[in-house]
């Protein structure tokens, strides 16, 4: 019974962003841009960009990922469908897993997908693509976790919206560091496996705990 | 069995309103009566558990609802100011998808079934941002024929509603009463509650007042 509440916000989280695909494709969009206009203002000097590049990608996909964060409880605390997720007999921080789960899919896998394709235009090697596309796939996740805290701490406030920022991208720096960390050790050969350590260890609490806290902030908001 | 005892609530400095008390048995529906702002909705929030009160307890069955989470969550029916429904899904897929998180089993032949009996027909498959207001109020009361909580508490549930759905939806909590179900819900207009074979069902008013 747990399970088939799980799927079905899951399902209609889902099914609400295809429905909604200006919302999705404003956030992709914006990284595609960010990371684009970076090589034309730098200009075309190749060992500048290569040194930049992991950089660029990597604050572009937190900040716009930030973008999709703020919408990411308003819209069910508005029409009541977070206080019928708060009496319902499956427990709340099951429920909002599937929420951030949803969130990940829709907001995350897009830019670790166009990662490989924009990181050509900074002229990086294979293997500095692969290490960047796998350091998105375990960070950006984390950034899902630990900005749904944050959203549901600033749900129903007034001007939440920088209040969100100030809160949780300070949280996201360790992210940032790691993450684009990690291929730069790649390119200089001293390999980005603890790179990838500590990124995973950073995503295995998020994943544990940010579902609970995230409940629990929203029952307060909802009082 | 629903038991309210000596609950009392304010809003910042203001209270609101205080020993608040009353039962509800098996087969009984209360009307909630009240001038606005007397604190209606926040007293069904405190009974649902959505808010906390400032003193006094809910009991379901002999135990605090806090206590007894699980058990009263899943046989309570709630419909709030928000109707809880996607403008962007259609009126199935929101009552789907609304059966699932509330944990009850709904099949798709039987959401169909209910949102016919609202008036609904022809109108399953259309997104609800192109429906009228009274229609998305009947939809978010299709999720009623699709429960099988027996407790309802309905907050202002005849708003917005024509003269055929207002008597269906009397007819509806009629039934409901009359198979042993608990209603609870508020209302401007005095209502009597009349079953489809005609019997009639006893309506006890509860008058909440104010404490300024």
């Amino acid at each position: 019974m747990s399970g088939g509440a799980f799927m079905a916000v899951l399902r209609r989280d889902l099914l609400l962003a295809m429905r909604r695909k200006s919302e999705v494709l404003t956030a992709v969009f914006f990284f595609v841009v960010v990371a684009a206009l970076f090589p034309l203002g730098i200009g075309p000097e190749l060992n500048t960009l290569r040194l930049v590049a992991p950089g660029v990608l990597w604050v572009g996909a937190l900040l716009s990922s930030m973008l999709a964060l703020q919408r990411l409880f308003e819209a069910d605390y508005r029409d009541g469908t977070l206080e019928q997720m708060a009496l319902s007999p499956t427990p709340m921080p099951l429920l909002i897993s599937a929420k951030l789960l949803a969130h990940w899919l829709v907001s995350g896998v897009p830019l670790v997908l166009l990662a490989p394709v924009l990181g050509l235009q900074f002229d990086l090697s294979t293997d500095a693509l692969l290490t960047l596309t796998l350091a998105l796939l375990l960070g950006t996740p984390v950034l899902s976790l630990v900005g749904g805290i944050g959203a549901a701490l600033t749900l129903g406030v007034r001007g939440g919206g920088v209040l969100l920022s100030l809160l949780v991208l300070p949280l996201f720096i360790p992210v940032l560091v790691f993450g684009a960390g990690a291929v730069e050790a790649q390119a200089s050969g001293l390999g980005a496996q603890a790179h990838f350590s500590i990124l995973m260890a950073m995503f295995l609490p998020a994943a544990f705990f940010s579902p609970f806290a995230c409940a629990a902030a929203l029952r307060i908001a909802l009082e | 069995m629903l038991r309210v005892s000596n609950l009392s609530c304010s809003r910042g400095n203001k209270p609101l309103f205080a020993d608040v008390s009353f039962e509800l048995k098996a087969g009984q529906a209360l009307h909630l009566e009240g001038d606005n702002g007397v604190g209606k909705t926040s007293l069904l929030r405190i009974i649902c558990g959505l808010s906390p009160a400032d003193a006094g307890e809910v009991c379901w069955h002999d135990k605090t609802i806090q206590q007894n989470a699980t058990a009263f969550r899943s046989s309570l029916f709630y419909l709030g100011h928000g109707l809880s429904l996607k403008e962007e899904l259609t009126a199935l897929e929101n009552l789907m998808s609304d059966a699932a998180v509330s944990g009850r089993s709904l099949s798709e032949p039987q959401a169909l079934v209910a949102l016919a009996r609202m008036g609904l027909r022809g109108r399953e498959y259309l997104p609800l941002r192109v429906m009228s207001q009274g229609q998305k109020r009947r939809t978010a009361l299709a999720r009623l024929l699709a429960s099988q909580a027996p407790l309802w508490v309905l907050d202002e549930p005849f708003v917005a509603l024509d003269a055929k759905a207002v008597d269906g939806l009397r007819g509806l909590l009629a039934e409901h009463v009359a198979h042993g179900g608990m209603a609870l819900f508020t209302s401007h207009q005095p209502v009597t509650l009349t079953s489809s074979q005609g019997s009639s069902v006893n309506v006890q008013t509860y008058r909440l007042r104010g404490m300024a």
